[in-house]
């Protein structure tokens, strides 16, 4: 009995060994194919079929627009796998450390706006010249999309896919409640041209409306403002101008007195508290780029049905957006390079507003009905087609630089998140932010 | 052990009992295989415990040797995560730097303070609990398994849970607070009060584990001793204080020693406890710790080398620590053996 008790429990231990080997080599069998690697891609199946694979981050949106069906459809040869990576912070290192090595790499891959300086600076070595692809036709995109997609001796890296032009959206009860109008033109030419305008209708709000603050918070009134200006945080010669340049500070002064005259409902973006803040009413007005209003849709729900609506900006200003590249270490580059050109053609930009409201950076398709005719219900069947591509088309040519994301995100959220959460001294916030960023660039 | 004993007694008994029948000599060839066996049986016994232990090592060389070797030699280079193989000399600057970096300092700072605030009350509630759940209690064993849970959470999970209940304007500790008419505190932009939030997700986490560890100890002591204990009147604090806290002595040194290298090490709290999972520590670095200045340097700011050294910088603090709990683990023996 005793005897056979031990080995029992021999057999016990060696089971949940050999259970956890197994398990281990199963993983390890999964993670080299998770990838969608560029040892899968180059294979193609019993069928002759070939698979691409596409890098993505977020909720990217171009298979849940049904573009990769809709193409594989046309292509019968062709197989879509996509890998998605939930924070671009998280996406972009590996991204990176793939491109040096050569390896791990997706058939296609897609870069932010905020990256995509970096990206055209340090890497286009090793991504394909997309604009010599057939099919890819530079007059079809905004002049500044493509122009932040080439490196500088013109090679043309990465093909635009959408674009975050800015309108302001508000409450049309809360206005009421103050006093304003509420008819989106109205609205719009409350503060038409000029950022102050904006911050005086917020002052005259607050007069009126005590239990909801004018905005969000601080930090995405200057992130729009530094957004219309052509110069950000560096010059053409592609110094670093941050210090200096007097539209940065402008911002900055002009988000701290949102700060300063309690107009500011001191919510950080993408927290919790910022998404109940659409369904509750917390703030009146959010400077909203065109991919935000599906965001407001899904957090304001049935609570704020019928209460957003969406105006123009003070200026044309820009939040947002992707590239697509194709590294040159996939195996199926061609046909990669085949589907990036057909991803950012007009017409395909067109559905993907049509179905995920994000902006076509192909100015070509601002023409076409699903973009010129396009109204969001949700918004007052607000005419969304046409409000941004108006501010899209005058947005001028922001100089982007390679560490445009980190210079951004120490402004906002290490300097003007103290001043607008924590009440810190402007002055002293703003010192605090340049140390910041002086320790970040300091390589 | 019991058992043991009488497995291998039975069969030597029986050995010694029976008359052997064959008396013959044994051939050449059985002596070989003889020698052959025992030998193998030695070399089975000098080697196979190597054997066992060579699939760690392989992997702590893959994994744990190569890393930190490799870690090292970048810290000595200027290195971007943008061409992470092009590596320029830099001697010992980076660690120089770090002297006057004030970041680092505040990260630091931070790391110590909220290693206090967690390990403290962590280690004291452990024992408390411990102490408790060594009383004879009705269903003991689900006690026990319910302190443990916490720590089979997800510091994700645990995290986010937190972060809810020390919401400033929805949260739910700030509404009890309201009960008592305190005003809404804004948990994660004050230092202290950002501090002691990240503190107490670590202190929940862990306390049942080291709770744990204490009780298995205080089990090992022999009961005379408080039965003598009780005899000569003393009460049960007293039992406490002078029978079961000095029988502990080693253990809450092992606990201390884990302790201080999970709080030396702490990211995922801190980092998952800001807003948008970024690893500044707050709008003013207010919670920032050694392991998320490592990742904002490394993985955000893109400079490899940088954070590097910055890792190795938290390598040598934990030897240090090392060290003094191994001085004070002599003290103790010596004073112990005086006493």
């Amino acid at each position: 009995m005793r005897m056979r008790h031990r080995t029992s429990r021999q057999a016990v231990v060696l089971a949940a060994v050999a259970a956890l080997g197994v398990g281990l080599l199963a993983g390890c069998a999964e993670d080299s194919k998770e990838p969608g690697g560029s040892g899968d891609s180059g294979k193609k199946d019993a069928k002759g079929k070939t698979t691409i694979t596409v890098g993505v981050f977020g909720a990217f949106g171009l298979k849940e627009a049904g573009l990769y069906d809709q193409y594989m459809k046309e292509n019968p040869n062709i197989v879509i796998e996509q890998t998605s990576v939930e924070r671009n912070e998280n996406y972009y290192p590996a991204l990176l450390t793939h491109l040096a090595s050569g390896s791990g790499l997706a058939d296609i891959q897609a870069v932010e706006v905020n990256n995509i300086a970096e990206i055209t600076a340090t890497q286009s070595d090793k991504l394909m010249d997309l604009g010599k692809v057939s099919g890819v036709d530079k007059n079809n995109f905004l002049d500044w999309k493509w122009a932040q997609g080439s490196s500088k001796d013109g090679k043309t890296v990465a093909l635009g896919t959408d674009v975050g032009p800015q309108g302001i959206c508000y409450r049309k009860d809360l206005f009421q409640k103050a006093g304003l109008p509420t008819d989106r033109e109205k609205v719009g030419a409350l503060w038409a041209g000029d950022w102050n305008k904006y911050l005086e209708v917020g002052k005259q709000f607050k007069t009126k409306v005590k239990d909801a603050a004018f905005v969000d918070g601080a930090q995405n009134v200057m992130a729009a403002v530094h957004g219309s200006s052509e110069n950000r945080f560096y010059d053409k010669s592609g110094e670093v101008i941050y210090k200096t340049n007097p539209v940065v500070k402008e911002g900055w002064n002009l988000a701290a007195e949102f700060a300063a005259a309690g107009l500011s409902a001191k919510l950080q973006s993408f927290t919790p508290a910022w998404d109940s803040g659409f369904a509750n009413g917390d703030f009146a007005t959010i400077s909203c780029p065109a991919w935000m209003l599906g965001y407001i849709k899904d957090k304001g729900g049935d609570t704020a049905e019928g209460k957003w609506d969406v105006a123009a900006a003070p200026k044309p200003s820009n939040w947002g957006g992707s590239f697509l590249t194709v590294p040159e270490a996939g195996k199926n580059k061609e046909e990669a390079a085949k589907l990036a050109a057909w991803l950012t053609a007009p017409e395909q930009q067109a559905k993907f507003f049509a179905e995920r409201a994000s902006f076509p950076s192909a100015k070509a398709a601002y023409d076409l009905p699903e973009v010129k005719d396009a109204k969001h219900a949700y918004f007052g069947n607000a005419p969304i087609g046409e409000i941004f591509a108006k501010a899209a088309e005058g947005t001028p040519v922001q100089i982007l630089g390679p560490k445009d994301l980190i210079i951004a995100q120490n402004l906002a959220d290490v300097g003007m998140l103290q001043v607008d959460q924590k009440g810190t001294d402007p002055d002293a916030a703003w010192d605090k932010a340049m140390k910041s960023i002086d320790n970040a660039l300091d390589q | 052990m019991v058992n043991q004993y009488e497995t291998t007694a039975a069969p030597r008994g029986e050995g010694a009992a029976a008359p052997r029948v064959d008396k013959a000599p044994p051939s050449a060839k059985e002596l070989k295989s003889r020698t052959w066996r025992s030998r193998r049986y030695r070399w089975d016994m000098k080697f196979s415990p190597y054997a066992m232990l060579l699939p760690f090592f392989l992997f702590f060389l893959a994994f744990g040797l190569f890393p930190l070797l490799y870690t090292g030699w970048a810290s000595l280079h200027r290195v971007s995560l943008t061409d992470p193989n092009n590596m320029e000399w830099l001697g010992f600057k980076n660690f120089t730097r770090l002297l006057e970096d004030e970041f680092f300092w505040n990260a630091l700072k931070n790391t110590v303070t909220i290693g206090l605030l967690s390990t403290v009350p962590q280690l004291v509630m452990a024992l408390g609990i411990a102490h408790l759940l060594n009383y004879k209690l009705r269903g003991s064993w689900f006690f026990r398994v319910a302190v443990l849970t916490p720590y089979a959470t997800s510091v994700a999970a645990a995290t986010l849970v937190f972060v809810l209940l020390f919401g400033r304007d929805y949260g739910m500790i700030n509404w009890g607070l309201g009960l008592v008419g305190i005003d809404n505190i804004d948990w994660k932009n004050g230092t202290w009060t950002s501090q002691l939030a990240v503190s107490s997700i670590v202190i929940w986490r862990w306390t049942g584990y080291n709770a744990l560890i204490y009780l298995a100890a205080m089990q090992s002591i022999p009961n005379d001793l408080y039965e003598s204990a009780a005899l000569d009147g003393a009460t049960r604090w007293q039992q406490f204080f002078h029978v079961t806290l000095p029988s502990l002595r080693p253990t809450i040194l092992f606990t201390c020693v884990v302790s201080t290298i999970g709080a030396t090490q702490l990211f995922g709290e801190p980092l998952l406890f800001n807003d948008g999972a970024s690893p500044t520590g707050g709008p003013d670095h207010q919670f920032q710790t050694l392991g998320l200045y490592l990742y904002e340097q490394g993985w955000v700011n893109l400079h490899l080398g940088r954070a590097s050294a910055i890792a190795w910088a938290m390598f040598l603090i934990l030897l240090l620590v090392a060290a003094v709990n191994w001085l004070i683990a002599r003290w103790l023996r010596k004073s112990e053996g005086r006493a």
